[in-house]
């Protein structure tokens, strides 16, 4: 890896974080719908990114996250499920030596692939977060009804800075 | 998975088992790390939701509150004049209040007891530096903290009307606020017009900013639309506080108690200030009551 990449993913989540934490913080529709942005960054890491790196990106990610919405181990644990979805969906639908593009961007990957990708990693992430926010089976549906309304609200904003920032560069 | 094992460095004189092992392991390192990794995210959150929170990498940390802070002053401005307005309102009714005092006839009263001395409640105004409202527990900092003498558990109502929350954590500079939007917090009311207790909670089944439901009133009182829910003067709020009205009484709960839904005076979207209040005589009453039989 060299020094380029980790600058520009350095710099990738400040920007992501910066936004989630003093913007979409504060964006919600009737407390029920809240988009998270930042899990962008875990999404797009480098296809050769060891995974132990990748484990502990997510985790400081998540902690970080998690210092400023009070709600620690959540954001975190959410993260790290989905790095473990990431490394999944990846080994099984690519065939990682035919891999040669650099990493998993829209304009890389293509629509299909890259749609489908994202809305299982977000599913899953928003799963573990809203049901470790809640910590009780009681608001059951309460909590599954949250939980779809945000992932797209959060699907429809990854897709947006996708287009917006990576369509140009495959052409 | 699909990490090829690292067996460059393979130890010969380990035995076979030992070496299987270890290509186990390595072959499914991504499923490994997940159950490490999350279980130490699972630890982080029940250690956060337990009473006695030890960790303080929230929003009283320095670097993470003093953040908060900077970016306020934006916010402020943009709020000023709704700020402006509450406040103006507020020195109103403080100077209708003082009118009344200065205006009564004390000519004839010849000892004057200092009462000053014997206030059980004094207030602390404090500036809010970071609101969440839309999650299922909210939490809010203020840019007071130990410095200011404030401590865990202190009740904390806003300059409009209301009930805003306890203190949680406190820092030199900041603390945090368990908002009354918040599962954990349970505040002791009363109705105004016949004084039956009842608990005031937020958050079961409607997550309305503006709506919270009381809980645990018995069945045989009468109860009115639109009848004034206070405060009842226990766990740390003073005797009086207004805390919204009744706006549905036809809540169905199948035992002896019923369960009211009030709309809040306060607006917790605009809370810009909020009052601290330091009870002179809290650990008094604490040591006292601690001496009582557990009973629950």
């Amino acid at each position: 890896m060299n020094s380029k990449v980790i600058f520009i993913n350095l710099f990738r989540w400040i920007v992501l974080l910066f936004v989630q934490i003093f913007l979409l913080r504060n964006i919600g529709f009737y407390n029920l719908s809240t988009p998270f942005l930042y899990i962008l960054f875990i999404l797009v890491l480098p296809f050769n990114t060891p995974n132990l790196i990748l484990y502990s990106l997510a985790f400081l990610t998540g902690l970080t996250v998690d210092a400023f919405y009070d709600t620690l181990g959540v954001h975190t644990a959410g993260c790290v499920a989905l790095a473990f979805v990431r490394i999944l969906f990846i080994s099984v639908s690519l065939n990682r030596e035919s891999i040669d593009e650099p990493e998993p961007s829209l304009g890389n990957m293509g629509f299909k692939w890259f749609s489908l990708y994202i809305i299982l990693c977000i599913l899953i992430h928003h799963i573990v977060v809203f049901f470790l926010e809640a910590f009780k089976l009681t608001e059951f549906s309460y909590t599954i009804g949250r939980t779809l309304l945000s992932a797209v609200f959060t699907l429809f904003i990854i897709l947006l800075t996708e287009f917006i920032f990576h369509n140009r560069k495959s052409n | 998975m699909g990490c090829k094992p690292k067996l460059s460095t393979c130890n010969l004189q380990l035995s076979t088992k030992m070496r299987n092992l270890w290509i186990f392991i390595s072959r499914y390192n991504a499923f490994f790390f997940f159950i490490i990794f999350f279980t130490i995210g699972i630890f982080l959150c029940i250690k956060n939701n337990a009473y006695q929170r030890s960790i303080t990498l929230n929003s009283t940390n320095s670097v993470v509150g003093s953040l908060y802070e900077r970016l306020n002053v934006i916010k402020r401005y943009l709020y000023l004049g709704q700020a402006n307005d509450s406040l103006a309102l507020e020195n109103a009714k403080l100077r209708s209040e003082l009118l009344n005092i200065k205006n009564v006839d004390s000519s004839k009263i010849v000892n004057i007891k200092d009462t000053i001395y014997n206030q059980q409640y004094t207030l602390l105004s404090a500036k809010v530096i970071k609101n969440s409202i839309t999650h299922r527990n909210n939490y809010i900092t203020i840019n007071k903290g130990s410095k200011d003498g404030i401590s865990r558990d202190m009740a904390v109502i806003s300059p409009q009307n209301g009930v805003v929350g306890f203190i949680m954590d406190v820092s030199a500079n900041f603390s945090t606020i368990r908002s009354l939007l918040n599962k954990e917090t349970h505040i002791s009311v009363l109705i105004k017009k016949n004084n039956a207790f009842g608990s005031l909670v937020w958050g079961e089944g409607n997550f309305n900013l503006k709506k919270a439901y009381v809980k645990e009133i018995p069945n045989h009182y009468k109860i009115n639309l639109k009848d004034t829910i206070i405060t009842s003067g226990a766990g740390g709020f003073p005797k009086g506080i207004a805390v919204g009205r009744i706006s549905n009484t036809q809540i169905s709960t199948g035992d002896s108690f019923m369960t009211l839904e009030i709309d809040l005076f306060n607006d917790f979207s605009s809370l810009q200030y909020v009052y601290i209040i330091k009870d002179r005589l809290a650990l008094e009453q604490k040591l006292l009551e601690a001496k009582l039989p557990n009973e629950q």
